[in-house]
């Protein structure tokens, strides 16, 4: 498919729905396309022209992205703009919901996401998640994290399993805190280290982009600034995607952030610009605290 | 990156799994349906001959001599009991089959009749004394063998070569047909399968639905009433709501054995009668009409409440003005979909008694009877082949009442479900 | 009087009683302030004529034929009052069947037994209906007092309401407490006869008992255990068809079927469940068991004509629709989440419900089999139609057996009298399938609530 990639993207016809913000419907009507820079060189992921529906109502209009490798870049915007809705459409996770439709072309690493020979499967494999609420299996530790490589068959043997288990809780800076109680069960853990097991558990799968949609929003301070740094971290080796609530935790974790109002993607750029210089006026009365 | 090919390696098989056990599943669910479809399909075609009767013309003449009654002078009914009824049937048949003179020969004819055909006679005489005298043409029912040979061509071991020629030629003369078997809703229990019916059946049936019906639903709306809206949260409340939730999943066998032991036994209430049986089913049916009337008082909306309390009305006033009436669609279903259940309970009325031979109908709830899932049961065992066509029959006319009832409680819930 | 004369007279004077109470209640609103509406002393004047009449008539008649035996045994003569209590109960039946022709018979004892009888009742009528005229006027007398207008009538109505209220649901206590007492009672007679270590532990079953002393063969043996087993092997066959089948049932519903499939399903096995039990034991006995009968010596099997495995099988399919809706309920249960986690991670659906779903809604399952198992060891229509009657220690399902509550249907619908040991027997067996079943229900519901408590 051509797609003919511009920085002004054409305001596509809008399904009324309620505009909780007051003042912001007019500007939002004046909408002419994204701010910033959507595309990067070499993107790992790329999205052109998304549009996704759940049955009648329509959440995300013509939204425009890339996504480069080895970055993080974070999503803003306020409650229910459809910031975890466009993550999901990232690895198909929409699929499992009744209803929903997906339009528009989305690519990792060139190949196109929801071509008919794309198995949803092999996708989430390269492509994991982390949700807001900490959601580990009722399972011991071990099997928690070994859950995946064992499905995907990833290991030959036991050995194999104990090493991915061992690299996979390092990684989440989890393996200290238990490594003498790997049989106890996951859901015995604080709220902290459950985010910490289900990020290892994602990793140990060794997938290529990890989405994380409000990953700390349910934690206390202290186990978010541990979740932070390890965002940091898993730079290195991950490409991630990280839909937030708070400003200041996309400020100090990601390069690049996208700002999303009520489906529309209205400004990305670097982080450090969009906090301190925000070109859109609904950006700014986000960042500035006018609403959200 | 090589753990794409690692998984791709893998895909096949994993997918073979995932169609492979939604197969099982498939199936898993049909094999539900199609239990269901063969179970009806047996109970039809075994129904089938039970509602269509053989019967034989004879011409009968009705001779007051003949009958063994005086010449002259009114007949009363004590004198029509005596009446020879069955020597004026067996006159008549010989006239159809003059040719008929060995005992063996008019021993087959006579057993092509019902053996209880007299009876149907004698009620007729009954009903309308002029036919004393006269001659008339009329049918009678035929034996349940000679019934089963005619209408499904199936010989049984007692339909000898003899008998089968008279049935022959009697179709030959057209003096045997098949017609719509009346009898079965119309007449009681028999010893004879084509005498009998189901009659006494429903009715016993009705009587201890209707004793069930006005026991449960009040106590168990009264029960339902204090648990939702007047019990305090204490001890005593936890180990009501616990006694009902055990009800519920008691054997139906051990409720009979209570009926036996203390209502039969202990109060000397009649056995067999629709009031034991009515009362036990009630204690049956007490939890179901307890957890659908708290579910429905449940679901009305605390702000009707709370504004009927906020003008002044008592909590009393408020649960019986307010709650009550608008939780009484769901409160009816509920008790409908009780009283089905109750009517096809068999276990625990067979230990109060509601067994025996009962071929008058009842009349009230004192009176002996039994119910219709107990004339299945007791007919199935008889033997005669006809008996099970009955049985499926009322099987039919069983199932038929509790779509019915279904049907109905499906309807008003979903006709008062509108309402929030 | 006729007791049905006497509850249509309460009911009259009830209602004689609601109008006079509410009548002057309206007349006294004009005068002096009243502390509830009016009807509210209708009520009330009502209540105060029905509750104590109708309450004496009910423990009246309860008593009565009690108290008029104990007269009819005190008016016969020693030699008979003496006899053992079997042919006391005979003689005193007689004499009620002689009070039912009317006091007459051949042998002048009885007849002067059942004078003594009628006599009697008639006295006690008379004072019951004396009584009960007497307690129902209460109302009406009271409502034509001053004191009428003074009271707080509705609260006394509400509290009398109230109590009513409390009663009826204490009905189910009352009903357990009756279970439990009336199966306890007679058994424990029966184990008076039959020690419970030969019940619960002896092999043989064989239910006969002497009519008349001198009989011969009267030994009976009264060893459940092959009751025990035969309820055993046609709940496992039961259950080895009803679980598989109905959990998958529920894991395809719950996961995988489309709306519309759905829709149409459920309502299908709730007509599976809605089928009477003696219906499915027709089906049993008259078509599988013979099909089962053909298929077994067709393939050179000897097959019992009321083999287990025939009512075993429409046993279990009767209990498909339970545990279907059970584990369905249970597998809803378990939080998206999980499913979400697990299908990011790269699991298909059924990896996912095999290693994740199932294993968390284990203990809800594990429940919902146990009250299954419960189910078919207390069923009793199809066992009794389709199973033998003869006790069989074995765990071949080709041939036949018997069951606990088939025994008790045939123990109990014979002519028999009612204080035999073999009848006795009947509840012994009740009791042990109540407590079993009893058991059974409360480790079920441990669990299950057990396991609610890990996702809340």
């Amino acid at each position: 498919m051509n797609i003919s990639v511009t920085d002004n993207v054409k305001e596509s016809a809008a399904a009324p729905f309620d505009v909780k913000t007051q003042g912001n419907t007019h500007i939002l009507k004046n909408f002419t396309g994204t701010i910033g820079k959507i595309q990067v060189d070499d993107p790992k992921i790329s999205t052109r022209n998304v549009n996704v529906y759940y049955g009648e109502k329509q959440a995300i209009f013509d939204a425009s992205l890339d996504i480069g490798r080895n970055e993080v870049i974070a999503m803003i915007g306020p409650s229910g703009c459809g910031k975890s809705t466009y993550l999901r459409a990232l690895n198909r996770m929409n699929d499992t919901i009744v209803g929903c439709r997906i339009e528009g072309e989305l690519t990792l690493d060139g190949e196109d996401i929801y071509a008919k020979g794309m198995d949803p499967v092999l996708l989430r494999a390269r492509v994991g998640m982390v949700f807001q609420k900490p959601n580990p299996f009722p399972k011991s530790i071990y099997d928690n994290i070994a859950y995946g490589p064992r499905i995907h068959g990833l290991a030959r043997n036991a050995a194999e399993i104990d090493e991915i288990v061992e690299t996979s809780l390092k990684r989440a800076g989890l393996f200290e805190e238990v490594k003498d109680r790997l049989q106890s069960p996951g859901t015995g853990l604080s709220g902290g280290q459950q985010q910490r097991l289900c990020i290892a558990r994602t990793i140990a799968v060794n997938p290529e982009v990890i989405l994380m949609d409000e990953p700390a929003s349910a934690l206390d301070p202290i186990a978010t600034a541990v979740i932070e740094e390890l965002i940091d971290e898993l730079r290195e080796n991950y490409t991630i995607a990280i839909v937030t609530h708070s400003m200041q935790q996309a400020a100090r974790v990601s390069q690049r952030t996208a700002y999303f109002h009520l489906g529309k993607l209205i400004e990305v750029g670097k982080t450090s610009q969009i906090f301190t210089n925000p070109r859109h006026e609904l950006t700014e009365n986000y960042i500035t605290g006018k609403f959200g | 990156m090589n753990n794409t090919e690692i998984v791709k390696r893998g895909l096949a098989r994993r997918y073979a799994r995932e169609k492979r056990f939604r197969l099982y599943g498939r199936c898993a669910v049909f094999v539900g349906f199609i239990f269901l479809a063969l179970l009806l399909l047996d109970i039809i075609v075994k129904a089938m001959p039970a509602f269509s009767v053989t019967e034989i013309r004879v011409e009968v003449d009705l001779d007051r001599e003949h009958l063994g009654l005086p010449a002259e002078g009114p007949v009363t009914a004590e004198m029509l009991s005596g009446a020879n009824f069955n020597g004026v049937i067996r006159e008549g048949l010989r006239a159809a089959f003059p040719e008929a003179t060995s005992r063996k020969q008019k021993k087959a004819l006579y057993s092509l009749v019902s053996s209880g055909a007299w009876f149907t006679l004698s009620n007729q005489v009954a009903d309308d004394p002029d036919l004393i005298g006269q001659q008339k043409s009329l049918w009678f029912r035929a034996d349940d063998d000679v019934d089963t040979y005619y209408k499904l061509a199936r010989r049984t071991s007692r339909i000898d070569d003899l008998q089968a020629e008279y049935i022959d030629a009697l179709d030959n003369m057209d003096l045997i047909r098949t017609g719509f078997n009346t009898a079965l809703f119309t007449n009681s229990d028999s010893r004879e399968p084509e005498q009998a019916g189901i009659r006494g059946a429903v009715l016993g049936s009705f009587w201890t639905l209707l004793v069930t019906l006005i026991v449960s639903l009040p106590v168990g709306v009264a029960a339902a009433i204090y648990l939702e809206e007047f019990a305090p949260q204490n001890r005593l409340t936890d180990f009501i709501e616990i006694n009902i939730n055990n009800l519920a999943a008691v054997p139906s066998i051990v409720f009979g054995l209570l009926g036996l032991a203390v209502f039969i036994n202990f109060f000397g209430m009649p056995r067999s009668a629709p009031i034991v049986g009515g009362l036990v089913l009630s204690l049956m049916t007490l939890p179901t009409i307890i957890i659908a009337s708290r579910a429905s008082i449940k679901s009305v909306p605390p702000s009707i409440k709370e504004a009927a309390l906020g003008i002044g009305a008592s909590h009393m006033q408020v649960v019986f003005h307010h709650s009550l009436p608008l939780a009484m669609p769901g409160i009816l279903t509920g008790s409908i979909i009780g009283m089905a259940q109750a009517l096809g309970e068999t276990a625990p009325l067979l230990m109060i008694g509601m067994v025996a031979f009962i071929v008058d109908v009842p009349g009230g709830i004192f009176d002996s009877a039994t119910v219709l899932p107990v004339q299945i049961y007791l007919w199935s065992d008889s033997p005669e082949r006809a008996f099970t066509a009955l049985t499926a029959a009322t099987i039919l006319v069983l199932l038929g009442f509790l779509t019915a009832m279904n049907a109905i409680a499906i309807y008003l819930r979903r006709k008062f479900e509108r309402r929030w | 009087m006729q007791s049905s004369t006497l509850f249509i007279l309460i009911v009259v004077l009830s209602l004689v009683s609601f109008y006079t109470g509410r009548g002057r209640a309206q007349q006294a609103r004009n005068s002096t302030r009243l502390l509830a509406l009016p009807a509210h002393y209708g009520y009330m004047t009502a209540i105060w004529s029905a509750l104590p009449a109708i309450v004496l008539l009910l423990a009246w008649l309860a008593m009565e034929p009690g108290y008029l035996n104990n007269r009819i045994i005190a008016s016969l003569p020693a030699s008979i009052a003496d006899q053992p209590s079997e042919t006391l109960h005979l003689y005193v039946n007689n004499v009620l069947l002689a009070v039912g022709k009317g006091g007459v018979s051949d042998d002048p004892a009885i007849e002067a037994a059942a004078a003594v009888y009628m006599q009697a009742k008639s006295t006690s009528r008379m004072l019951l209906s004396a009584l009960v005229v007497i307690l129902s006027l209460s109302g009406i007398l009271f409502a034509m007092t001053r004191y009428l207008t003074r009271q707080h009538a509705r609260r006394r109505v509400e509290a009398v309401v109230r109590i009513a209220l409390m009663l009826c649901s204490g009905v189910a206590i009352v009903t357990t407490v009756g279970i439990v007492l009336s199966v306890l009672f007679e058994a424990l007679r029966f184990f008076d006869s039959v020690s419970i270590i030969d019940f619960v532990f002896g092999t043989s079953w064989s239910p006969q008992t002497a009519i008349r002393a001198d009989q011969v063969g009267s030994s009976g043996s009264f060893g459940a255990v092959p009751l025990f087993v035969g309820t055993m092997l046609i709940s496992a066959i039961a259950m080895l068809i009803a679980v598989p089948v109905g959990l998958l049932t529920a894991i395809y519903l719950s996961e995988y079927a489309s709306r519309k499939f759905r829709s149409t399903a459920k309502p299908i096995l709730e007509i599976l469940a809605g089928i009477p039990t003696v219906v499915y034991g027709f089906f049993a006995a008259l078509t599988v068991a013979p099909f089962i009968r053909q298929l077994g010596t067709s393939v050179g099997l000897d097959v019992a004509s009321e083999s287990a495995l025939a009512a075993g099988i429409v046993m279990g399919v009767m209990i498909i629709p339970f545990v279907s809706s059970l584990s369905d309920d249970v597998i809803n249960a378990v939080p998206q989440a999980m499913r979400d986690g697990s299908l990011a991670l790269g699991a298909t659906q059924s990896e996912t419900i095999k290693q994740v779903i199932i294993p968390a809604a284990l203990p809800g399952i594990v429940g919902g089999v146990l009250l299954a198992a419960s189910r078919a060891i207390g069923e009793t229509m199809i066992v009794v139609m389709a199973a033998g009657l003869s006790a069989n220690m074995t765990v071949n399902p080709l041939e036949a057996v018997t069951t606990v509550t088939v025994q008790i249907v045939t123990l109990l619908t014979g002519d028999q009298e009612f204080d035999s040991p073999k009848t006795l027997a009947a509840f012994a067996l009740g009791l042990m399938l109540f407590v079993t079943t009893l058991l059974l229900n409360v480790v079920a519901l441990h669990i299950v609530r057990k396991y609610r408590e890990q996702y809340e």
